[in-house]
């Protein structure tokens, strides 16, 4: 953006994808314009909408500053946390807002995350001992090179972007998908864990890991760098050697 | 609250031409589309080596079909969609792969990527000198 024209905006266009299903059948683009300021997030520009020009716009948001995962939306196009995402870098307008791709709308930028939410038992997202440990055991101890194997997994803040980023969600909702997929992983990767034949019946599944095609738009998409297309794809071989161990030795019955 | 009922009713967006919405997918379905030229390519190949158990006038005839214009423009078109299959499948090699340890560290994932450009290089020029009747 020039500096001339970025000093000339006094104000922009926020084109939003509504849906009342009081009131539409199908969601329909309404137009605001709300004052422009350098430091204005999307985010901000949409409080300014319900607060000053109408209330009854809803949206999800908490934290503002990109850790709760609630105001991920679709920002011209693109899988964005509306906190994260300045006006500033979408001039000169219209920014186009819609609710996450993929996912049932629920109202306006509110979708419905429950299929999600149901997932995220299924997986065991939690560490599950390999024996009972008494707290008199004291702590668990971690090389560095065991914390790296699933650090970069453990950053997820459940904000859904790279559900929106993935067409085979898309196409067939009831893949289990990069986030849930990525949360999975931090926990079978982690040294302390002992739960991962438990979950490898939801890696192996049709709906697991095989149902990635690496298009590898969710990494690219992800606010926190969780990379859960690494994620996915490293079981695809775990799941290879999963299935080869059970056909090769198959002692007691498959998980 | 008071009044009607909250109404539930969850809409759901179609998936049409969902390529065209972004431009990473653009360039997914480019770099799937080409491993078809790599299918292609190998039919051609096959062929050759069919023709060439068939006995000499067989493949003859497949080196004169070679030379045809047609054939000519079919390998351009199969090479750069070669080209543009190498660069873009090794891009997301790295994240096919466990993670790799060299000592402590970990290999990132740009320098995975650069050794398969590097390894498809030096194959391609070990051919092309190859055919020009270099030999080791």
């Amino acid at each position: 953006m020039p500096e001339p024209a970025r000093a000339a905006a006094r104000s922009i266009t926020l084109e939003v994808l509504r849906y009342r299903p009081e009131i539409e059948a199908a969601p329909v683009w309404q137009s605001y314009v709300v004052p422009f300021s350098e430091d204005l997030s999307v985010l901000q520009a949409l409080q300014h909408v319900k607060d000053e020009l109408d209330g009854s716009l809803s949206f999800r948001w908490s934290c503002r500053m990109a850790i709760c995962g609630s105001c991920g939306m679709m920002i011209d196009g693109r899988p964005r946390l509306a906190c994260q995402t300045f006006l500033r870098e979408l001039l000169p307008g219209p920014v186009r807002l819609e609710a996450l791709a993929h996912w049932p709308i629920q109202r306006d930028l509110v979708i419905d995350a429950s299929g999600f939410i149901a997932g995220l038992e299924r997986i065991k997202p939690y560490l599950i001992p390999r024996q009972p440990r008494p707290l008199a055991a004291g702590e668990y101890r971690q090389s560095p090179h065991e914390l790296e194997l699933f650090e970069p997994y453990s950053a997820c803040i459940n904000c859904l972007l790279c559900y929106a980023a993935c067409p085979q969600f898309g196409l067939d909702p009831g893949f289990t998908g990069p986030g849930l997929l990525a949360l999975l992983h931090r926990y079978n990767a982690d040294s302390r864990d002992g739960g991962r034949a438990q979950r490898m019946a939801a890696v192996n599944a049709e709906h697991g890991v095989w149902s990635c095609t690496a298009v590898g738009y969710c990494s690219e998409v992800c606010p926190k760098a969780v990379d859960p297309a690494h994620a996915v794809n490293q079981n695809k071989v775990n799941s290879a050697i999963d299935y080869l161990r059970h056909l090769l030795a198959p002692r007691g019955a498959p998980p | 609250m008071s009044g009607a009922p909250a109404v539930r009713r969850p809409y759901y967006r179609r998936m049409g031409r969902w390529w065209q919405r972004d431009p990473f997918f653009r360039r997914y379905m480019w770099r799937e589309a080409t491993a078809l030229a790599v299918l292609a390519y190998a039919l051609v190949l096959t062929l050759g080596i069919v023709c060439l158990a068939l006995g000499e006038a067989a493949w003859q005839v497949w080196l004169a079909a070679l030379r045809s214009p047609a054939s000519l423009a079919l390998h351009a078109a199969l090479l750069a969609a070669m080209v543009l299959h190498t660069k873009t499948w090794f891009e997301i090699m790295p994240k096919t792969m466990p993670m790799i340890f060299v000592g402590e560290r970990r290999l990132a994932a740009t320098t995975i990527t650069r050794c398969g450009w590097a390894a498809a290089a030096i194959a391609t020029l070990a051919l092309l000198a190859l055919a020009a009747g270099w030999r080791p």
